[in-house]
């Protein structure tokens, strides 16, 4: 089945997106890459700690070569400190992608729609591939995509709650009226919440704590890896509707009584 | 014979500040703290640098540096 996903001109077979945060040592990451079939990871952008600064970095510990790099913006809480941190993150040499996360409230991590269309704007203008991460506004969504953004990415429930879809029926709408990849990120704790996405026609999933944090992080991202497969598969298959009555599986006639 | 002796002048190094000799170049402030170049993006005074410039651009009193790096993230 050729079902690729293309996002600003890059074919990924993967629907499956990680984040490199949270793990508990490398190898965890490791191990929980290749047992995923990701081909994007996300990164944050930090100042280097100087108090060991010849210390191994991010970079050194992954085959960054074999993956999309996916910056974000995530610590900025304005737009203007999002686009600084972007043109950093492209000044890394690896990536014109950007995550971009404008978040100013700590509790809940939500993102601020108006600094998120704002930075947005100036980042399609200077050249980046831009995936905004978002709360479940279809409007928002498709002002994202009329301002040049390569995708949308409407979160399930908050960064690392682990929810699952608690909006299904906004992202519905969101996928329903979109015109570029839909990616849900944030909030997933299981694969079936991640199956779900997919079947409602999300093109990918993003997720990082539900797979960092799990007990066997390479057991979980194979779980991700083949829940998403399945909801993907389900809906390219075309699901039954939902019915209020039954409907008999078994003919109706022909019944020995 | 005179020996010229290089000022030591304050600069800012990530909110940090250091002292380093004047004239010193980015390049060589980095690799006096064992930095890999390859593995950074430096901004000098709110002005992102390109790689090939780090060996040309000298430090001055008072110029603000960061230095960054990927790390995880989600």
């Amino acid at each position: 089945m050729d079902d690729k996903l293309v996002i600003a001109g890059k074919e990924l077979r993967s629907r499956l997106f990680l984040g490199t945060g949270k793990y508990r040592n490398y190898d965890e990451m490791r191990a929980a890459f290749e047992a995923s079939g990701a081909e994007v990871i996300t990164v944050a952008l930090r100042r280097l700690d100087l108090s060991d600064p010849s210390k191994k970095t991010l970079l050194d510990e992954i085959d960054w070569s074999r993956y999309t790099i996916l910056p974000n913006t995530a610590g900025c809480r304005t737009a203007d400190e999002a686009v600084r941190t972007a043109h950093l993150a492209r000044a890394m040499g690896l990536s014109n992608w950007v995550k971009l996360e404008v978040i100013p409230d700590d509790k809940y991590l939500l993102p601020d729609p108006v600094g998120t269309l704002e930075a947005a704007k100036r980042l399609v203008d200077e050249g980046f591939v831009v995936l905004p991460y978002i709360n479940d506004d279809p409007v928002l969504a498709k002002r994202l995509e009329e301002a040049g953004c390569a995708t949308v990415m409407p979160l399930a429930s908050p960064i690392g709650s682990g929810q699952g879809m608690v909006n299904f029926e906004q992202i519905k709408i969101i996928i329903e009226q979109a015109r570029v990849p839909v990616v849900v990120d944030a909030g997933i704790g299981a694969p079936s919440d991640a199956a779900l996405a997919m079947e409602l026609g999300a093109s990918a999933c993003l997720i990082n704590t539900a797979v960092a944090q799990a007990k066997n992080p390479a057991l979980m991202a194979e779980a991700m890896k083949l829940g998403i497969e399945a909801g993907r598969k389900a809906f390219l298959a075309g699901r039954i509707p939902k019915k209020p009555y039954a409907s008999a599986s078994s003919p109706l006639e022909g019944v020995v009584r | 014979m005179e020996r010229w002796v290089r000022m030591a002048v304050q600069i800012t190094l990530n909110g940090r500040t250091e002292a380093v000799e004047d004239g010193t170049t980015v390049l060589r402030l980095l690799e006096s703290k064992g930095i890999n170049p390859a593995r950074v993006a430096v901004e000098l005074n709110r002005r992102i640098l390109r790689r090939e410039e780090y060996d040309d651009t000298p430090l001055s009193p008072g110029d603000a540096l960061e230095v960054v790096t990927f790390v995880g993230g989600g």
